[in-house]
């Protein structure tokens, strides 16, 4: 599950003094041998055949639906990745170092989310709970009650555990990894229990798990078009609303597959720039 | 007073819906999983297939197809399954209909079953390239080398060799595989396959109880993937045998 997109990259040591300047040039030369050029060139000719023989004169016309759509999936995104990070740190440390009726909870919810498929777990949320609901006057009486009848506290609330659950188990294994003499040096400093997890234990877990939370943060950006099946309008069902309007079956469905890709390579871009500014030092 | 109607009068009442005879819905949830299953064990074995050709393409192949098999891999790991399985449910079996047809061949019905397996395939097939590619390389290379030097044909080296010395390091990845695909099953019921998840749904609209039937369908799942990882954790061990232990090398 882990590493999407994690393409094995050499770390490239920051030089002080510009030294291998004339490297540079011919790196350059070495990504794009002649068979690249022809593969980029075919990769153009399709885009441009694609953008001269299919039909996109429906654009504008939902321009404001797309946007509205990407507005959607990503507001999704960084509220259930920042909500579910927020859950999967007590996950990960009561499995980590808690007490037995801590960590077997802890285990188990993570076993469940992970075992269970997304679609079943945000449609017996959405349908299960919301069929309960409104059999009870005091929740139809409380003043959550407007939102509770919306589709989208449910697709956050589902796609919040999930990934939570997913990141309860990375977390459970950064805060396990991080080098016990680490925690007892900064218990010989008399540093209390929670400033020890605040200064020393949480960073560098943190830090072990950031090339797994980017992974995850992308498999996180994959299940936001399952809100879709539960009438939230995100990016993916406004494509799936135009192919209904209009009868096209590609064009869409391409488009969406473009812009998931550009988010997609935004947030691998985030995360890496978020992990330079780490100093690490390879042992 | 909608009580009675709308959650089944407690347990008993839970246990006639969910049984397999005919006033229960049982029966219908049984036969989804078996499809689910079916779905699953399909794909992750085309999967396999085109995962040992990608990894190969990957290591060993010349610059063109190493190139094709990373813009494959990365392009299937950056768009959502969901938005795959339209795309190659849809518009590939309408791609197939037109050339079938523009070769003057009738139009053909591609099988749910058929559709579900080559999709979720070739979605498996993406993430199996770089399980197996990993696994290659975990290799002690100077076996290969020792194969190579004793003139074996690449096949030959592939059966005896690689994929046998391999598998103890693509075990683990492939574990995690084939339970992302008995779950990526679930998403075939958006375009009305009518698995487990679909025949939860129906169950669940006509009787109204939504709780008890998903539920029941996640306790399915959940028991699919609880037996499935007992059983690929003793696979593991017996083709670790004789491997020095990985937490006492830590």
């Amino acid at each position: 599950m882990s590493n999407v997109l994690g393409e094995t990259e050499i770390e490239v040591p920051i030089e002080t003094f510009p030294i291998h300047k004339e490297k540079d040039a011919s790196s350059l030369a070495s990504k794009l041998p002649p068979h690249r050029i022809v593969l980029i060139l075919i990769g153009l000719a399709l885009v441009a055949s694609a953008a001269l023989f299919m039909r996109w004169d429906w654009l504008p016309q939902y321009g404001g639906l797309i946007l509205q759509g990407l507005w959607r999936t990503i507001w999704i995104l960084v509220v259930t990745v920042v909500l579910g990070f927020l859950l999967a740190v007590p996950l990960g440390l009561a499995q980590a170092s808690g007490p037995a009726f801590l960590a077997i909870p802890a285990r188990a919810f993570c076993t469940v989310i992970r075992g269970t498929p997304l679609l079943v777990q945000l449609w017996l949320l959405y349908y299960g709970l919301g069929s309960l609901f409104p059999q009870y006057p005091w929740i139809r009486g409380s003043e959550l009650w407007p939102y509770l009848r919306q589709a989208w506290p449910y697709a956050v609330l589902a796609l919040t555990l999930s990934y939570a659950g997913y990141e309860g188990e990375v977390m459970r294994g950064a805060f396990a990894g991080v080098p016990k003499g680490q925690l007892e040096s900064a218990r010989a400093f008399g540093m209390p229990r929670f400033t020890i997890f605040r200064r020393i234990w949480l960073p560098q877990a943190i830090h072990r798990a950031l090339p797994t939370l980017a992974g995850e943060a992308v498999l996180q950006l994959k299940s936001t078009p399952l809100v879709a099946t539960i009438t939230v309008v995100d990016l993916y069902s406004v494509a799936s609303r135009v192919r209904q309007d209009t009868f096209l079956t590609y064009e869409p469905l391409l488009l969406l597959a473009a812009g998931y890709l550009v988010i997609t390579g935004i947030i691998v871009m985030l995360f890496r720039r978020v992990e330079r500014l780490i100093p690490s030092k390879l042992g | 007073m909608a009580d009675a109607s709308i959650i089944p009068a407690g347990i008993t009442g839970m246990f006639d819906l969910l049984s397999p005879v005919a006033p229960g819905w049982g029966a219908n949830l049984l036969r989804g999983l078996v499809r689910s299953l079916q779905i699953a064990f399909g794909a992750f074995g085309m999967g396999l297939i085109i995962g040992t050709f990608g990894s190969y393409a990957k290591l060993y192949g010349g610059p063109i197809a190493r190139d094709l098999a990373a813009i494959y891999t990365t392009l299937v790991r950056a768009i959502p399954e969901l938005v795959m399985i339209i795309l190659l449910y849809y518009a590939g079996t309408d791609l197939i209909n037109r050339i079938l047809e523009g070769m003057g061949y009738q139009r053909v019905d591609i099988s749910g079953l058929v559709a579900g397996i080559v999709v979720l395939g070739f979605v498996q097939g993406a993430y199996a390239t770089e399980v197996l590619r990993g696994a290659i390389k975990a290799i002690p290379q100077g076996e290969i080398e020792a194969a190579r030097a004793y003139g074996m044909s690449p096949v030959l080296m592939m059966r005896r060799i690689t994929l046998p010395a391999m598998l103890p390091h693509a075990l683990p990845g492939l574990a995690n595989l084939w339970l992302i695909s008995t779950k990526d099953t679930a998403l075939l019921a958006v375009v009305g396959f009518s698995e487990l998840t679909l025949e939860t749904r129906q169950a669940a609209g006509t009787t109204k109880a939504y709780m008890t039937f998903y539920l029941a369908a996640g306790a399915l799942y959940l028991f699919v993937t609880l037996f499935s990882s007992v059983i690929l954790e003793s696979v593991e061990k017996r083709a670790r045998r004789g491997m020095p232990s990985v937490k006492e090398a830590r």
